[in-house]
């Protein structure tokens, strides 16, 4: 019994922390609607901006003056990424902005590891709580009790804040409608740059607080990330009190798991997360999100026609381009084609169920992964010879599709993005946990294809015919009458439903679609390499598929192609460069907001500007009459 | 007081208004007629800069607020009432007011929560409530009210009498009264001639994004043919 009060206070300890970063991640979105990817950088630059502060302030002054000195240094950071990065883009698509943040955790990445170097700090000990006290004769540390009572007050604090003051009830008031909050003379701008900054100050706060218990290295960003969107999406987006429970729950919930069953630690918080959105779909405390309530109506957009005569011509050209490009170009280029191919058909598996599905997933790497480790498997478990192996790996990428689906598809918009965000954690935990089976963080070595594909240009050919094989089949769905079903569940879900549509499952057969091509790409994938490794499986694998799919365009059906080639082409050479991840996060920012219609689309409008037709699409949205 | 001249605007690549200008002047109450379509709301989104106009200026008071930010407009000095009212529903009554308080102002009546609850005494039995818990007229009211808390010179009020009983409807004209009494200028956007006709001094009548009729509501009463053409259904 007094084992597991402990375990519960060390569990709650934990809670603080995560409860600071969620808080302000919630914070965040209810009002800017910014699903704010960077703030798990945020949290790293609190804890390196900690220790460095409490190394150089001494004592009891100096340590607690440190965390809150980098509470407001954090904000100040927050405030100015808000200014720079976001400010410009908040008029652009919602899902720029998450790039653009995404941006920003390179850029972040890159300068912490100039500043602060690679190596792991370890975080000073609170001056004065040292040492256990004995509860019930266990060992509790002095600083989890410290930390237990700190939580409540933060909490009671922001609740303050928001209820009880004119900045908390603006904030309230734009979460629900910030064009009419404008329309009533208050400077939306300095709204959202304050709650920037106070949500990011919230999660600095955090990483400097854990710093005696947990100190600073650079990973912090990341690992961060899954926790907090778990609690977040728990407790329910924008919701204070019901990230403070979701918080706790999850903390508490992994300190048992370490316990009891450590070969799970990862994989208990999202089996948790699936069960409360079985129960409550909007979270412990959250409430449904309706389409458009924010007075953000977006602007029309044209649709997606099939192409005319001189686009068709141009792709074959370029297909026959790719097919006699072995006969003059070395093995190194074929080799980065094929790195082209299989992003270029990943990325626009996504860009099907993004574009024309309206279904923004977080986690479509889980599909490609899953595709690639299937095929691994069957390979090394089953001794499945590479072809049964190879066209296995779709199906059954499909079959993870259908299944992690069911339970996304029920939600829409950021609840359905953090869910799926949520499962690919899920499918990455299991492989990078299950060691006797997936080789952990070893990945899966020598899967190679079979003889007659051993030579780099038949693996060329190869990819070739089943990469761009599965991209002619997603622009074919597009073109189908599922696909115009498809669109219509986007654009007005009720009106599609009066027609007959059956929304949610045209939406489940579009999402399993994707999730088979990812798969087939994943298979492709895992025969080019050789291996497999669970960094297929990760938040960064699916980012950069989305990253891509904005960075060609979501609107254009070529932009995954062009996205794709770019991207790989860049990284290709960016890579070489020590600080390549700085250059990439100011690259993604900057076309970002140069280029807010994606590449495809900036080449578009000049092209349409150029001669001389511009589409009416400067006005502002606003309901007509 | 107010000034529209030449305003094209476009809602995606539908031209809704096509060269609209009036003027309006202190302390009249203009009323904007017209069917549904016509382009009232979007007159009334122009001016305050919610729909940009391609072309033409917006002057308010010798400026041109063509290009301003929402909040900017609104610190000059209009007060925008949404026809769709666009409470904050979990907001209460007395937290929705306190979004729209802005400093006095000079040359403007000045208005207080206390005033506002004597203007619109339902409001004071439910200031605890929230948005969502009262009924259409009772939102229509707080809607008003809380733009009357940012102490405007000009009043936009977007078909006031859309949606609500007839015996609120009364009530509401009275009170437009009231606010003209007070010196405020409103411009009122409706389909209910009885209704404009009760609080306007003069119409102005829209089709199609332009100007078909401005003058006195006698001399519309003169031209039977114009309403005719441009209000019956």
């Amino acid at each position: 019994m007094a084992f597991f009060l402990a375990q519960i206070l060390n569990g709650l300890a934990n809670a603080s922390a995560l409860f600071l970063v969620a808080s302000g991640l919630s914070l965040i979105f209810g009002v800017t609607r910014v699903v704010n990817f960077a703030h798990g950088s945020f949290y790293m630059l609190g804890a390196f901006i900690g220790v460095t502060l409490m190394e150089m302030l001494p004592g009891h002054v100096g340590f607690w003056g440190a965390i809150l000195l980098t509470g407001l240094a954090v904000g100040l950071i927050g405030a100015i990424v808000e200014m720079i990065v976001l400010r410009p883009i908040y008029r652009a698509p919602e899902l720029f902005q998450l790039v653009a943040t995404f941006g920003v955790i390179l850029v972040i990445q890159d300068l912490a590891l100039m500043i602060w170097g690679a190596a792991d700090r370890m975080g000073p000990r609170a001056p004065g709580l040292r040492g256990v006290v004995r509860l019930w004769g266990e060992p509790i540390p002095k600083y989890d009790l410290a930390l237990i009572a700190i939580t409540p007050l933060v909490l009671l604090g922001l609740w303050y804040l928001i209820t009880r003051t004119r900045v908390g009830i603006l904030i309230r008031a734009a979460t629900q409608d910030r064009e009419m909050v404008g329309a009533l003379g208050v400077n939306q701008a300095w709204l959202f740059t304050g709650v920037f900054a106070l949500g990011s100050a919230l999660a600095g706060l955090g990483g400097a607080l854990q710093l005696p218990k947990g100190g600073a290295d650079l990973l912090m960003d990341f690992n961060i990330l899954g926790p907090a969107f778990v609690v977040v999406v728990i407790g329910g987006m924008g919701s204070l009190p019901g990230a403070f429970l979701a918080a706790i729950l999850i903390s508490v919930l992994g300190v048992f798991g370490v316990t009891y069953l450590p070969q799970s630690t990862l994989v208990l918080m999202f089996v948790v997360m699936a069960i409360v959105l079985i129960v409550r779909p909007y979270g412990l405390l959250g409430r449904e999100e309706v389409a458009g309530e924010h007075g953000q109506v977006g602007r029309p957009e044209p649709p997606i026609r099939p192409y005319g005569q001189t686009a068709r011509l141009v792709v074959m050209a370029l297909v026959g381009a790719l097919l006699l490009l072995p006969l003059v170009a070395e093995t190194f280029v074929q080799i980065l084609v094929i790195d082209i191919v299989i992003f270029a058909l990943f990325a626009a598996s996504l860009h099907f169920i993004l574009g024309s599905g309206g279904l923004v997933s977080f986690g479509h790497a889980a599909f490609f992964g899953g595709g690639a480790y299937a095929a691994a498997l069957l390979v090394r478990h089953a001794s499945a010879p590479m072809e049964v192996a190879f066209l296995l790996a779709p199906l059954l990428a499909g079959v993870l599709a259908l299944g992690i689906g069911w339970f996304c598809i029920r939600l829409s918009g950021v609840y359905f993005a953090m869910l799926t965000l949520a499962f690919s954690q899920l499918v990455w935990s299991v492989a990078f946990q299950w060691r006797s089976v997936t080789g952990g963080d070893d990945g899966m070595i020598s899967i190679w294809p079979a003889a007659w594909l051993s030579d780099t240009t038949s693996y060329y050919y190869f990819t070739l015919l089943f990469g761009i094989g599965g991209i002619l089949l997603l622009r074919h769905a597009i073109h189908a009458p599922f696909g115009y079903a498809l669109r219509a569940g986007r654009d007005s879900p009720r009106q599609a439903e009066a027609m007959g549509i059956d929304v949610k499952r045209i939406q489940l057969a579009a999402f399993t679609l994707a999730g088979a091509m990812a798969g087939l790409a994943g298979g492709l994938f895992v025969f080019a390499k050789g291996s497999v490794f669970p960094t297929e499986l990760e938040i960064a694998r699916s980012f950069d598929a989305l990253i891509v799919v904005f960075l060609g365009g979501v609107k254009t059906l070529a932009g995954g192609v062009v996205g794709a080639t770019f991207l790989t082409g860049v990284e290709d050479w960016l890579s070489r460069l020590q600080y390549w991840r700085l250059l990439l996060g100011l690259l993604i920012i900057g076309v970002v907001i140069v280029a807010p219609e994606g590449i495809v689309g900036a080449v578009r409008g000049a092209w349409m500007r150029w001669r001389g037709s511009a589409p009416g699409l400067k006005s502002k949205g606003g309901a007509a009459t | 007081m107010l000034e529209l001249e030449n305003v094209h605007a476009f809602y995606g690549k539908a031209h809704i208004l096509g060269g609209l200008s009036f003027t309006v002047g202190r302390g009249e109450v203009v009323a904007l007629l017209g069917r549904n379509g016509a382009g009232k709301t979007t007159t009334m989104k122009s001016v305050m800069q919610l729909v940009r106009p391609r072309e033409g200026r917006v002057v308010f008071q010798g400026a041109d607020l063509v290009g301003r930010p929402a909040f900017r407009v609104a610190k000059a000095g209009l007060g925008y009432v949404p026809e769709e009212r666009r409470i904050f529903t979990d907001l209460t009554v007395l937290e929705n007011l306190e979004v729209g308080r802005q400093p006095t102002r000079e040359g403007a009546p000045s208005w207080s929560v206390e005033r506002l609850f004597e203007l619109f005494p339902n409001l004071a039995e439910r200031r605890g409530n929230r948005g969502k818990a009262m009924s259409g007229g009772e939102q229509q009211m707080l809607t008003i009210a809380r733009t009357l808390m940012g102490n405007p010179l000009l009043l936009l009020l977007d078909e006031p009498s859309e949606g609500i009983a007839p015996i609120i409807v009364e009530q509401m004209a009275a009170t437009i009264l009231e606010l003209k009494a007070e010196g405020l200028t409103v411009v009122i956007s409706e389909q209910n001639l009885h209704f404009a006709r009760a609080v306007a001094d003069r119409a102005i009548i829209i089709e199609g994004g332009e100007k078909k009729f401005d003058g006195p509501f006698a001399e519309l009463d003169a031209r039977p043919e114009v309403s005719d053409a441009y209000l019956a259904v």
